[in-house]
């Protein structure tokens, strides 16, 4: 009993429930949804599928949970900085102008690094807009949010830039030889970087404060500007580093559907993680689940054959259900009867 | 130093604007520059076009086709915008296009419906407008369409599917379907089309989901459906290239044979050059073009109304299909306007395809 008790008020039980409750849906339909084979070499499965495609996201839903946290406020430009890093990536090594290559023009690591690193550029933007002009973040965001696909396109002169290099599929798809997706692996090394630097640096502690009370921190010596702006750059790291995935899926630069609504994504996924949007507290690794339980659901929907136009709605509704499970109203009132049936009992007993 | 900072800051503003506000001028600057030979700055025709966006390949031979047609050589002052798939700014675009009085507006429109209080201001304005590639619902002050007819290229892929199976012997086609943007014209009119000829010959569509004409939705679709339907299908019909694409990894990653020497008839709709590569190499089966050059017949139908002769209400673009394989020469169905035709069937060759958008 002591023990229930302690997993149900650990932060991660509801999400990790909201998520499980996700994956069994699929019991009624198709209890072949679990099965993981081995397929040419690599795994397969819908699983398999849900840690692949909810990569970025996940990646996503790390810089914002910062975001959120330091600042209470969102960066609504991550969708838009994938795709500018992306394209910016794929121009490098294909070259301006050019459509289609097979040959590249310099080191693919360099344009990759020059990608995540011009995603870190947009972060710097933000940050300073936010911390230290004070404006509002999402005014802030809504920024780039606006202009980076724009220049993207410009990036990739209006087109779709493809680079037909196999090393360059590897990172959304397979290294050879190697079963498990690349994507995951570049997911558990992001959450990895960013949790030893939460742990093992004073940040984590520093970032809650600044978000539980920013004039109290300051206080206390925590220069607040700084670990807010510092946030801002670590989301559009993540973000270039989402976008560089996603464009090394389709081996491709499409400005215009690189990460097209993910920032409603990861907002979300935020939120499913059971973190306030209002900033201070956070637990990462709910956001995470919070990722995957999106990424859940989209498979989910996918699997079950429900017809396209009706999609949304059904997920909206699983994401209703969700929300409203974790909302404090809804587990206080929870958990009131059980607190009082025994003083019922003692009644009786009296 | 603060007011002077506030000064920079708006002297910022002031060049950024005047940098933004310069194409005008710059495209105002050639045309007093034939002032000196008043004849022909008077002869060129303004034409304010309103393109939809440059989300895709086709897209962006589209725009090309308009602009090498309606060049200052063939007698036009285009001015084009790139609306980035944002209705609000197409309405503006044509609103300024009204405001410039230019001769003829084309559009594009991103959205079918909420066109009629623009148009009449441009019918005030005694501007004609011709409306080009998708269409608008509720109005009709508008002079001519010109596009392609989706719901032919559904029927036609159907026509095309039924004889092919015929030919290869295949009695029973199960078939999965990744389906454009839902509500987009293309994909209600394919969709459509396809399912037509579906019903009449008693296949099984077994499932139907949205890939959003892109590589990766089309890719993401493609991995559920080798899950849930795996050994079951043996069509699939991607209702743009991208989505090919897209469809083509993924049933690679899941070990499916496709195209002509595959289990899995592929069949595509757009018909692009990296497209139509893949059917010359046989990994796609058919793709039936939209044609997207429609600066030709738009240059012609602009000149039409200028010298005063009638254009139909709808102009059709000649649409081509592609085929991998020499067995059937050509394809006999009901189009949608009711009429039984027989169109050609292109093999794919080299050539044809480096001539291809």
């Amino acid at each position: 009993m002591k023990f229930i008790k302690k997993v149900t008020k650990l932060t991660l039980f509801l999400p990790l429930v909201c998520l499980v409750l996700v994956l069994l849906l699929n019991l009624i339909k198709d209890p072949g949804f679990f099965k993981i084979a081995v397929n040419n070499g690599v795994l397969y499965g819908r699983l398999i599928d849900i840690l692949n495609r909810g990569s970025e996201i996940a990646i996503l839903a790390i810089g914002q949970t910062l975001v959120v946290a330091a600042s209470a406020g969102t960066d609504i430009s991550v969708g838009s900085v994938m795709s500018i890093s992306a394209c910016f990536c794929c121009m490098l090594l294909a070259g301006f102008g050019v459509s289609s290559t097979e040959t590249l023009r310099m080191p693919m690591i360099v344009g990759i690094i020059a990608g995540i690193l011009l995603g870190g550029i947009c972060g710097v933007f933000n940050g300073t807009l936010v911390a230290k002009l004070k404006i509002q973040p999402m005014i802030a965001t809504l920024i780039l949010f606006t202009a980076a696909r724009a220049i993207g396109l410009l990036f990739c002169n209006n087109q779709i830039t493809y680079i037909r290099y196999n090393p360059y599929k590897y990172l959304g798809n397979f290294i050879p030889g190697c079963p498990i997706p690349t994507s995951i692996f570049v997911t558990v090394f992001v959450i990895a970087v960013v949790a030893v630097l939460l742990k093992k640096t004073a940040l984590g502690l520093y970032i809650q404060s600044v978000g539980i009370n920013n004039r109290a921190a300051r206080l206390l010596g925590i220069n607040s500007d700084r670990i807010c702006f510092l946030c801002y750059v670590i989301c559009g790291l993540c973000a270039g580093i989402a976008g560089i995935v996603s464009s090394s899926r389709i081996y491709s630069a499409d400005s215009n559907n690189i990460g097209l609504y993910y920032e409603l994504d990861a907002i979300l996924a935020v939120a499913l993680g059971g973190n306030s949007l209002g900033g201070g507290k956070f637990n990462l690794y709910g956001s995470i689940v919070g990722a995957y339980t999106i990424q859940a659901i989209n498979t989910t929907l996918l699997a079950m054959g429900v017809s396209t136009d009706q999609a949304p709605v059904v997920k909206a509704i699983i994401v209703v259900a969700i929300v409203t499970v974790q909302s404090p109203v809804f587990r206080s009132w929870i958990s009131r009867p059980n607190r009082q049936k025994p003083v019922e009992k003692e009644a009786v007993r009296v | 130093m603060k007011k002077l900072f506030a000064l920079f800051l708006s002297l910022i503003m002031v060049l950024s604007l005047a940098a933004c506000g310069s194409t005008p001028t710059q495209s105002a600057a050639p045309s007093t520059a034939p002032s000196a030979a008043p004849s022909a700055a008077q002869k060129l025709i303004k034409v304010g076009v309103a393109q939809v966006g440059h989300e895709s390949d086709w897209r962006t031979a589209s725009t090309k086709s308009i602009q090498t047609n309606l060049s200052k050589e063939n007698g036009f002052d285009l001015q084009f915008v790139d609306c980035d798939n944002k209705p609000d700014k197409q309405l503006e675009a044509v609103r300024n296009f009204i405001q410039q009085q230019v001769d003829y507006i084309v559009i594009d429109p991103i959205v079918s419906t909420g066109w009629d209080t623009v148009l009449t201001e441009a019918q005030n304005a005694k501007i004609p407008v011709i409306v080009l590639d998708r269409t608008i619902d509720d109005s009709n002050k508008y002079v001519t369409w010109i596009g392609s007819e989706f719901t032919n290229e559904g029927l036609a892929a159907g026509a095309w599917l039924k004889d092919y199976a015929k030919a290869k012997n295949i009695d029973k086609l199960n078939i999965l379907v990744i389906k454009g943007t839902t509500g987009s014209s293309a994909e209600i009119g394919r969709t459509k089309g396809f399912e037509k000829i579906a019903k009449e010959n008693g296949w099984t569509i077994l499932d139907q989901q949205d890939g959003q004409f892109t590589q990766e939705g089309g890719a993401k679709v493609m991995e559920s459906y080798c899950k849930s339907y795996a050994g079951k299908f043996n069509v699939v019909v991607c209702q743009n290239d991208n989505e090919a694409f897209g469809a083509q990894d993924a049933m690679k990653a899941a070990g499916v044979t496709y195209g002509v020497n595959g289990k899995v008839i592929l069949i595509s709709f757009d018909a692009c050059k990296a497209a139509l590569k893949q059917v010359l190499e046989g990994k796609i089966n058919a793709d039936f073009q939209c044609n997207p050059l429609q600066g030709k017949v738009l240059a012609d139908t602009i000149k039409k109304l200028k010298a005063g002769e009638k254009v139909p209400e709808k102009t059709y673009m000649p649409e081509p299909w592609y085929v991998s394989e020499n067995i059937l020469k050509s394809i006999t169905y009901t189009n949608n306007a009711g009429k039984t035709v027989t169109e050609d069937l292109i093999q794919v060759t080299q050539a044809i395809a480096d001539a291809s958008y």
